[in-house]
């Protein structure tokens, strides 16, 4: 009796070294390091190592190590001064195709890398950084779409001679199509259901004397463009990152029309907010000098001509074509203007765009050709007694100036207003712009200094509570106690084993949730040793106490663990973030205390007691 | 007779226990009809800043800081010690959303004192909206999952019971917030569900114990069944609540400000989740009329008789 086969000590010592090994790179620390990745067509090879090595030699700063990544490569330091003095000295070596972000590299030595062995990935609310949240605006994705469609539909109607009227947007969604009557409309229909299959024409309620049809798109081109959408957002999103140069960026899509960008160490909210969120573009116009600005203003806006602001507040008309937009934007720097010595944005063009910029500027030299700045920004108003967030789109003329010569594949623009806004608008050209306007709907950012407290305090905390109850076990059970007690911390080593090698996010809730599961964990040894208690008073002999002891309990424990196993995994299908770190840690908490609390305990039990006569329990 | 090292007669006080627990149901739903909940800004969207000073500073200062500003209307409070400063920040019409977390913090450089930026948590209407509406649901279905479990696992009585154990924790620990007009946030949702998993894991036990009198002991009244199975697991059922309150109050106590309230309500609901498996669910599932038929073993459980001393 109370005698376990030799298989099952080896299952156990064979799971407890792989646990032990797992946990292990979290003894490590991590050093300061610098990773540099390569943007656009770019790459890291070794002749990039010996070009970050070469400079930090000359500058006479101490590196560790450099290891070279596929797309990365991480040098890492002995502290975080020379981290810091590194930066600017690896980014000048490299130039501006590749970005340098300071990072910690996990200190783990080669042997456990190699083996997949690597520390736990902490949240944001343990490192500090950010977290948002971001609504891609699908309403706007969807009459894009269908803008592009108006001059093709335009042209297959003139090819076909069917007489309409005009092409203008339905007030509910969708292009309006109007014909001079039924019979011209009831062809268009047909055109539009041959020509464009991807498109719903229907007819549309009418005043009387005139045929309209509203045209929208199809059910599944609705789908396949807000995919689309969210896909070009996500791609433009990850090249904005990569400009702002954070390590370890997640950016992943939520649902049908969100997106979550996680900035891990970005210490300044307010700048990333803002590179992110923006969807600032330029359009280049003519500017309209033969008509009246005060007539404009006062409402008799002359037609192919659109009244707009100048940043200082002056009015200003230009023409309603556009002759550019911030899609031909191929690169942008920013510098200082050699004449005025203001801040100035360098623009290349893709070669359409710069056909379609020479052609516009050769028959107009000595015209003033606008830049006009689009942002989209979104507030939040009372609505219905509601509040909803509204877009707001601001359209202002950054500079206007006279066209010299033809311009070409390359020029320049100026009238910003800092060098710091110059150099923000050349990034956002450089990662395009995005296919929707996306806005920030969930922020959470966790300073750096609150991040080590929570570090601090979670760990403390689970500390503290792990000894108290190591303590009352000891005193309560005595040699049973300290079999728990083993059992206890190599389920938190359990834990912390599973965290790293399923690379789960520890979060703060996380913690709570290790320190919860410390608390419940001794349950079911408590179920256990109570039972043998039990089975003693009622006469039996200690071998047979502990042999009924184990198997009475074991149902209840079952049950027990398998109820609150629900309620965890509800949490986990449910949570969000913080939550769903919560959820993992309480999951695999009791997991691992079933294994420890029920065959760990019992292995030992049987090591000390199995075999033997006995006359008495220390229980 | 088994021998107990406990012998209370919980069945004979239910009727002091129905009439507690019916108490505290009641001053909790008036309460929660009345004063509400204060919701955190998961559950009502809006801002929350953090912002920590080298040294203590008085909440004056940074109310008149942001008295003139667009932030008039936000509410300022100390954050576990005097160096750390909340400013909640309520969603209202007009306000971009954008940057209000850089706003404050310049109107609060303008004091003079420069303050570390903590934390920032804001949180649009629409996913306040939603995380309301998901965390209500969430609770729906661990309640379904776990009636399901226990319906098939022992028997419709215990499950009842069991969900009427648990609904019943829930009003009360929610109504304590609502009392204490703690801040009821995500994570204390979360609490919630934990301490659905713990007053459930405790009732089990009891109902384990429970179902195996049931077959064992002869001749007894079913109030009898529950009170020599209560009797037999107290000592484990003070054991793990003591337990898991000493770890409780270390992350109380060691844990730091944010998680005080998500300790807070574990710790409550471990207190109401041992109190109602024994006062709660056991009289209900007596109430129901469970008798020594409905729990006749359908499985090889007869081995037990075999232990019988």
């Amino acid at each position: 009796m109370n005698h376990y086969s030799l298989w099952k000590y080896i299952l156990i010592l064979f799971l407890l070294g792989l646990g032990i090994l797992f946990a292990l790179p979290n003894l490590y620390g991590k050093d300061p390091a610098l990773q540099v990745s390569a943007t656009g067509s770019s790459a890291i090879s070794q002749l990039t190592e010996f070009q970050v090595s070469t400079a930090l030699e000359e500058a006479e700063l101490a590196f560790k190590a450099i290891d070279i990544g596929p797309d990365s490569l991480v040098i890492r330091f002995n502290n975080e001064e020379s981290q810091l003095k590194a930066q600017p000295v690896v980014e000048q070596s490299l130039g501006r195709n590749y970005v340098v972000a300071l990072n910690l590299a996990p200190a783990t030595p080669g042997w456990l890398d190699s083996l997949g062995a690597e520390p736990m990935f902490l949240g944001l609310d343990l490192r500090g950084g950010v977290h948002f949240l971001m609504q891609v605006d699908m309403a706007a994705a969807i009459s894009k779409a269908e803008e592009a469609y108006r001059a093709d539909i335009r042209s297959s109607l003139r090819a076909q001679k069917i007489r309409y009227k005009t092409i203008t947007r339905h007030k509910s969604g969708g292009l309006l199509v109007r014909f001079k009557d039924d019979e011209e409309r009831d062809k268009g229909q047909a055109l539009i259901a041959d020509d464009f299959p991807t498109l719903d024409a229907v007819l549309a309620e009418a005043p009387s004397g005139e045929s309209q049809l509203r045209v929208t798109l199809k059910e599944q081109n609705v789908l396949d463009t807000q995919k689309l959408a969210l896909q070009q957002n996500i791609t433009t999103l990850r090249k904005r990152v990569n400009e702002l140069g954070v390590a370890e960026p997640v950016i992943q899509q939520q649902g049908l029309s969100r997106i979550v960008v996680q900035l891990p160490g970005v210490q300044d909210p307010a700048v990333a907010k803002k590179i992110l969120g923006a969807t600032a573009t330029l359009e280049f116009r003519l500017v309209d000098d033969d008509h009246n600005v005060q007539d404009a203003i006062d409402g008799r806006i002359p037609a192919g001509a659109e009244l707009y602001y100048q940043r200082s507040g002056l009015p200003i008309l230009l023409e309603k074509q556009i002759m550019l937009t911030g899609d031909s934007i191929i690169d942008a720097a920013s510098g200082i203007d050699g004449e005025s010595g203001g801040p100035n944005v360098t623009i290349m063009l893709d070669g359409k765009g710069a056909k379609r910029i020479s052609r516009g500027t050769r028959d107009n030299v000595g015209r003033r050709l606008a830049v006009v700045f689009i942002e989209n920004k979104i507030a939040v108003v009372e609505k219905e007694g509601q509040l909803v967030e509204t877009k707001q789109i601001t359209k202002e003329v950054i500079s206007a100036a006279n066209i010299r010569e033809q311009l070409g594949r390359r020029f320049q623009i100026t009238g910003l207003d800092s060098t710091q806004e110059a150099r923000e608008l050349s990034l956002l050209l450089r990662a395009g712009a995005l296919a929707a306007p996306i806005y920030i709907i969930e922020e959470r950012t966790v300073g750096p200094s609150l991040g080590q407290d929570n570090i601090d305090q979670g760990f403390n905390s689970v500390m503290i509570g792990f000894a108290l109850v190591l303590i009352f076990m000891m005193v309560y059970y005595k040699i049973f106690g300290l079999i728990a007690n083993v059992a206890l911390s190599l389920n938190l080593v359990l834990i912390v084993a599973m965290l790293s090698m399923l690379q789960a996010t520890l979060t703060l809730p996380g913690i709570a949730g290790i320190v919860l599961t410390v608390g419940m964990a001794v349950d079911a040894n408590v179920l256990i040793f109570e039972r043998i208690r039990e089975e003693v008073r009622n006469g039996n002999s200690p071998q047979a106490s502990i042999h009924a002891g184990y198997e009475k309990a074991f149902s209840t424990i079952a049950d027990a663990n398998i109820t609150t196993l629900i309620a965890a995994l509800v949490l986990f299908s449910f949570g969000t973030g913080p939550i769903k770190g919560f959820a993992v840690t309480l999951s695999l908490g009791i997991l691992s205390s079933m294994f420890t609390a029920i065959m760990v305990t019992r292995g030992l039990v049987n090591l000390i007691y199995g075999g033997r006569r006995l006359d008495k329990l220390t229980l | 007779m088994q021998k107990t090292r406990f012998n209370f007669d919980f069945m004979g006080k239910r009727k002091i226990g129905l009439a507690l627990s019916s108490l505290l149901i009641i001053i909790s739903i008036i309460s929660i009809a009345t004063e509400g909940l204060t919701l955190g800004i998961d559950f009502t969207g809006g801002t929350l800043v953090e912002v920590g000073y080298a040294e203590a500073v008085e909440l004056d200062l940074i109310r008149t800081a942001l008295s003139h500003s667009e932030f008039s209307n936000a509410v300022i409070q100390y954050f576990g010690s005097a160096n750390d400063i909340l400013i909640r920040i309520p969603p209202s019409p007009g306000l971009d959303n954008a940057d209000i977390s850089h706003r404050t913090l310049r109107l609060l450089a303008d004091t003079g004192l420069n303050p570390d930026l903590r934390r920032v948590e804001f949180v649009g209407p629409q996913i306040g909206k939603e995380l309301r509406e998901e965390g209500g649901l969430a609770m729906i279905y661990a309640l379904i999952c776990i009636f399901a479990y226990v319906a098939l696992r022992f028997q419709r009585h215990f499950s009842v019971a069991a969900i009427a154990a648990l609904v019943h924790d829930v009003i009360i620990t929610i109504g304590l917030f609502s009392i204490t007009r703690f801040d009821f946030d995500l994570t204390v949702l979360a609490a919630l569900l934990a301490v659905i998993g713990y007053s459930l894991n405790d009732t089990i036990v009891v109902f384990d114990r429970v179902r195996e009198n049931f077959r064992k002991l002869r001749d007894t009244t079913p109030a009898t069944v529950f009170n020599v199975s209560l009797n037999q697991i107290l000592s484990r059922t003070l054991v793990t609540s003591l337990t898991t309150l000493l770890v409780l109050i270390a992350l109380f106590i060691f844990g730091g400000e944010i998680i005080h309230s998500f300790a807070t309500a574990l710790i409550m609901g471990v207190l109401i989740g041992t109190y109602s498996s024994i006062f709660v669910a056991s009289p209900i599932t007596l109430a129901l009329g469970i008798t020594k038929k409905d729990l006749m073993p359908v499985q090889k459980e007869g081995v037990e008789a075999d232990n019988m001393p």
